[in-house]
């Protein structure tokens, strides 16, 4: 190779990783989250029975563009460790408890999600970018609205169809579904969601409220339709005087 | 400074004052939650030391140009109450994510500092005045006690009958009556000009009232509900117990079934939502046309006792929007009486909502009473099958610990006493509560059960208690009998058809306790058998949660906080542990934390910026320390003094806002009198003898308080409500009559000059601290030690009375002769 060629090659190497840079100049970020919720994970693990989480579930926390499901004025907070305020009194979720979330669905690509709460749209990106088809209901209009633009400028909004509406009876239409997720707050589990949740599926449902989610509701439908109900604390905490947290 | 003081002005702004201030407590407590409107308001109280602060360093320049500065201050307390309100507004505070977001305590210290405004004007304009018509202080005094007890009665009359945002124009326009009558009592040449000019800004302020509407935290419950299309509020009503507004929503009904069984194949009914302040959601249901409409009713934990030993007679507390009435009635139950506090509910159901409801309140085998349950259950002498309190507290507060520093009287090992005194022999309490993990209610409502039957007599608690759990709901039931081997068949196919764990439950297998909603740890199951072993104190101490059974004394139920967790549970925040924070504690304490070092900067800056004489003037009547001794601990025991008697006399009037009402209306408005009356007793008595016999009298009467209220209340309950509450006035007038002469005896012995205002600036800070440290002292160690603390610091008082210089009878002459004695101004 001529020296001309090398210098060449090292301005075009350059020049790629400039752009790289330009293209997405929130990765750093991004990955500094996926570090945070694996040392969340690790911390939590014995509660939730795993050290880390499925790899594609941290590719998708690594990948999703979490920085365009939030406003604006909290853009720059976008890849911290904790819930958002995303405008209509609605949060957008700690990303360690999204995570915890979507690997407790067990998604697999091609599975049929229903989510009830589309919110910011952030929790559906990242189950379609799992290769998941997913429905999305949202009850506050406007919310549905963003989203759904989102949905249609984004690469991974592209499996995901959402509309307004009330997520009390489901989708019956897309039903049955491999996995329902239900984000919005919810006084007792609607029975026609259980209806719609296919035998061997997976319901989860975060108790508290948007800012500080008390535990997580799992639900699974064995082969035969009978329920099993899990709760899962993601948190490291033994209440119990000396039973520090691991 | 000769002349009449404008007794009625200030009256009329101390009124304002106190007015504003619950005004703001409701306002918030709808746009925002409870707590944080206690922490604002709190904070902006200590207007009333800056004001202190403000006068001494300016005494002499603001006393010369009182005539103008007095009217002027009343007039800009009128502007700025409503203005700060409405740009409080503005603020985007959330204070959900005060732990998330360093902004939020940004926007929160700008909060206090906008309502610190109309409260340091008002505080200011009431020290401009005490300080140039010292030689009637003591009337002065007075006039500002009576105005505030006047206020109190006022504010609370008028929540029956406006909204809080109108009680914002009634605040300015007693702010504006306040100005224009200074006006005249001053003898202004301007004072028609000031009158019409008042008139004028009253009118612009209820207008703006009209337009500026209320801003609530979208994060509030009903604002999320009205998000939702064709939502509509149907009605609204405002009372002392918050602002009650019903919801329709036809597009999408609400389905209010909490805890409903994973298993329950039915929908609930549609409804319409009834929201307290913006929160505490409870649902009118619909008529049903068919019994089995109701079915879901019977698929959540709270139906247990129903089929436990189907009852005859049965009590609930708390009406809500009746589906505990609908509960019961499914079940089939002949005598249900049911005990709603807010009247205005009642009227709801039974008027407004009647036909919706399907006349849920009309039938013979429904009683209401409005009331408090212990006062019915006392007064009424009843006995019933079951007692049943289901889900009282609303789901939000509750998880975020924000109830921490209520008083609940509901929950105590007396009340739980009481629960067991009014069942028949076959009896049952069941207490429903939403489910936290890792388990705080649960433990803490179990520890209370076991601590009241061993109070009854009963050897082995564990015979008498079932404690279940769904998914998001526990029930705890209370046998007066042991449990059957018929019952507790019937408890396991209930928990089994409806996939109810059974934590614990004599005689039932451990294997039921974390079968259906299984979690890592049965921590809850655990826990119970901790608590009916032998070790049962050993587990609670060693708890990470105050779990300890919280008592008539200590009524904090919710309150779970622990020091020795903090570190902890404020290192998990972010790791998923923000739902450990028992906020409620720890904004009380960030409270205090700010308070303390604020008002010790208020104290002392007067003395670092004032010229050398002024000092010196301190000096002359004693020292600086002593007289900041006696005006502090003068602020804090009246404080803590006022507010353990609000809870000694919660026993006897039962409703807090009854009891909230008569004792600080009866404290300020006979401290008044008291005030009033020190400036013609001391000139019969030496002032160090009458102070002394004030004390004396302060200790005695508050000891009768502390002593002999619990007796009383078990005396009086078949008295009705006007007559318990004449009985707690003329329990607190002598207490409080002997109470309103220590600030202005103390002020009369101080010398012309920035001691007053100082003086001034000191008690109100020592106020403010005092309501907080009443508080924190009683959730730690009840109010009894409150109260014996405020009767020590009295006894302080005594010792640190400031020296007079001079001869105490000519000062004596000095606070009763109008004419005598030199003035500032």
């Amino acid at each position: 190779m001529k020296p001309v060629h090398a210098l060449l090659m090292l301005l075009l190497l350059f020049a790629t990783a400039c752009l790289a840079e330009e293209a997405d100049p929130w990765a750093e970020r991004r990955q500094g989250m996926v570090g945070l919720i694996e040392k969340n994970v690790r911390a939590t693990r014995q509660y939730i029975d795993k050290g880390s989480l499925d790899e594609q579930v941290m590719r998708a926390m690594a990948e999703v563009p979490r920085h365009l499901y939030v406003p604006a004025s909290v853009r720059d907070a976008a890849y911290e460790n904790r819930p958002l305020p995303i405008g209509y009194g609605q949060t957008i979720s700690q990303p360690y408890i999204v995570a915890l979330m979507t690997d407790l669905l067990e998604v697999r690509p091609g599975d049929k999600i229903l989510e009830v709460g589309t919110g910011s749209g952030y929790q559906a990106a990242v189950l379609a970018h799992l290769g998941a088809e997913v429905y999305t209901l949202e009850i506050v209009a406007p919310l549905a609205a963003e989203a759904k633009e989102k949905f249609a400028s984004l690469p991974e909004g592209q499996k995901v169809t959402s509309r307004v509406g009330d997520g009390y009876y489901g989708w019956e239409e897309h039903a049955p579904f491999r996995g329902i997720i239900v984000t919005a707050a919810a006084s007792h589990v609607p029975p026609p969601l259980l209806d719609q949740l296919e035998h061997g599926g997976k319901m989860i449902i975060p108790v508290g409220s948007g800012f500080q989610t008390q535990q997580l509701l799992l639900l699974g439908k064995d082969q035969q339709g009978g329920l099993t109900s899990r709760v899962v604390l993601p948190v490291a905490f033994v209440p119990l005087t000396g039973g520090p947290a691991p | 400074m000769s002349g009449r003081p404008p007794f009625l002005s200030v009256a009329l702004v101390s009124a304002a004052l106190l007015a504003y201030e619950i005004c703001l407590m409701h306002l918030f407590a709808v746009i925002h939650f409870h707590h944080f409107a206690y922490m604002v308001i709190s904070l902006a109280l200590l207007g009333y030391g800056a004001s202190g602060s403000a006068l001494a360093l300016g005494q002499g320049w603001l006393c010369a140009r009182h005539r103008l500065f007095y009217p002027l201050l009343l007039a800009l307390l009128a502007i700025t109450a409503p203005l700060c309100f409405w740009l409080g507004q503005e603020v985007p505070f959330n204070g959900l994510e005060l732990f998330w977001d360093w902004h939020q305590g940004l926007y929160l210290a700008a909060l206090f500092l906008l309502f610190m405004v109309p409260f340091f004007c008002g505080a200011l304009a009431i020290g401009l005045a005490l300080t140039v018509y010292r030689q009637q202080v003591g009337r002065v005094y007075g006039w500002d006690l009576l105005g505030a007890g006047a206020g109190c009665l006022a504010v609370l009359a008028l929540l029956w009958r406006v909204a809080p945002t109108s009680l914002l124009t009634a605040v300015a326009a007693l702010g504006l009556a306040a100005a224009s009558v200074a006006a005249f009592e001053l003898g202004l040449r301007q004072r028609r000009l000031v009158a019409c000019c008042s008139l004028l800004a009253v009118a612009l302020v209820a207008v703006a009232g009209v337009l500026l509407p209320l801003k609530p935290s979208p994060y509030k419950p009903l604002q999320q509900a009205l998000q939702v299309a064709g939502t509509e509020v149907e009605k609204e009503l405002s009372s002392p117990f918050g602002v009650l507004t019903v919801v329709d929503s036809p597009l999408v009904p609400f389905r209010h079934a909490p805890g409903l069984s994973l298993a329950a194949r039915s929908e609930p009914l549609p409804q319409k939502a009834v929201f307290t302040n913006g929160d505490g959601l409870t649902a009118i249901t619909r008529a049903a046309q068919r019994r089995e409409q109701l079915l879901y009713l019977d698929q959540m934990t709270s139906a247990l006792p129903y089929h436990l030993q189907p009852p005859g007679k049965v009590l609930l507390l708390g009406l809500g929007g009746g589906q505990d009435v609908l509960q019961a009635r499914y079940h089939r139950i002949p005598a249900i009486t049911a005990v709603e506090l807010n009247p205005q509910l009642v009227e709801l159901l039974r008027d407004d909502y009647g036909a919706y409801s399907g006349g849920l309140l009309a039938g013979d085998d429904l009683k209401v009473h409005i009331g408090e349950l212990r006062d019915v259950l006392r007064q009424r002498g009843e006995r019933f099958d079951l007692i049943q309190l289901a889900l009282v507290d609303s789901f939000l507060p509750s998880a975020a610990g924000l109830y921490a520093l209520r008083e609940n009287y509901l929950y105590t090992v007396e009340a739980m006493d009481d629960y067991l005194n009014h069942l028949t022999p076959g009896g049952m309490v069941a207490i429903s509560r939403w489910l936290k993990n890792p388990p705080r209610d649960s433990l803490k409502l179990t520890a209370t059960a076991v601590a009241a039957l061993r109070k009854q007599g009963v050897d082995r608690p564990g015979e008498h208690l079932v404690l279940i759990r769904g998914w998001q709901t526990t029930t705890l039931v209370v046998t007066r009998e042991p449990l059957g081997e018929g019952a507790r068949g019937r408890l396991e196919d209930f928990c089994r058809q409806r996939l109810f764990d059974i934590v614990y439950a004599p005689g039932v297998e451990e294997g039921w306790a974390n079968r259906y909603n299984v979690l890592a740890q049965p921590t809850l199951a655990d826990g119970v058998r901790a608590l009916l072993g032998s070790d049962g104190e050993a587990f609670i101490a060693g708890y990470k949660f105050d779990i300890a059974p919280a008592s008539d004394n200590r009524p904090y139920f919710h309150h779970f906080f622990k020091w020795s967790s903090l570190a902890e549970v404020l290192r998990l925040r972010a790791s998923g542990g923000a739902a450990l924070m028992e906020s409620g504690y720890l904004i009380l304490v960030a409270v205090f934390a700010v308070a303390v070092p604020a008002a010790l900067l208020l104290i002392v800056a007067p003395l670092l910026l004032l010229p050398r004489e002024a000092g010196e003037g301190v000096a002359a009547a004693g020292s600086r320390l002593r007289s900041a001794v006696y005006f502090f601990a003068t602020g804090l025991a009246f404080m803590l003094i006022e507010i353990a008697t609000i809870q000694k006399a919660m026993p006897i009037l039962h409703h807090p806002v009854y009891a909230v009402s008569v004792v600080i209306a009866a404290f300020l408005l006979f401290a008044g009198i008291g005030s009033t009356l020190s400036a013609p007793l001391a000139a019969r008595l030496r002032p160090e003898m009458l102070l002394r016999l004030a004390v004396a009298m302060i200790i005695l009467c508050g000891s009768l308080v502390a002593t002999l209220g619990a007796p009383a209340a078990a005396l009086l309950p078949q008295l009705g409500l006007a007559a318990r509450a004449g009985l707690t006035v003329l329990a607190i007038a002598p207490l409080a009559l002997f109470m309103g002469m220590p600030f202005p005896l103390g002020l009369s012995r101080l010398p012309p000059g920035a001691a007053g205002p100082w003086a001034w600036g000191i008690n109100g800070c020592a106020s403010v601290l005092g309501s907080m440290t009443a508080t924190l002292v009683a959730i730690h160690y009840g109010f009894n030690v409150v109260l014996a603390l405020a009767l020590m610091l009295y006894v302080l008082v005594a010792a640190s009375f400031p020296v007079d210089a001079g001869d105490d009878r000519r000062q004596a002459a000095a606070l009763s002769d109008p004419a005598a004695g030199p003035g500032p101004g």
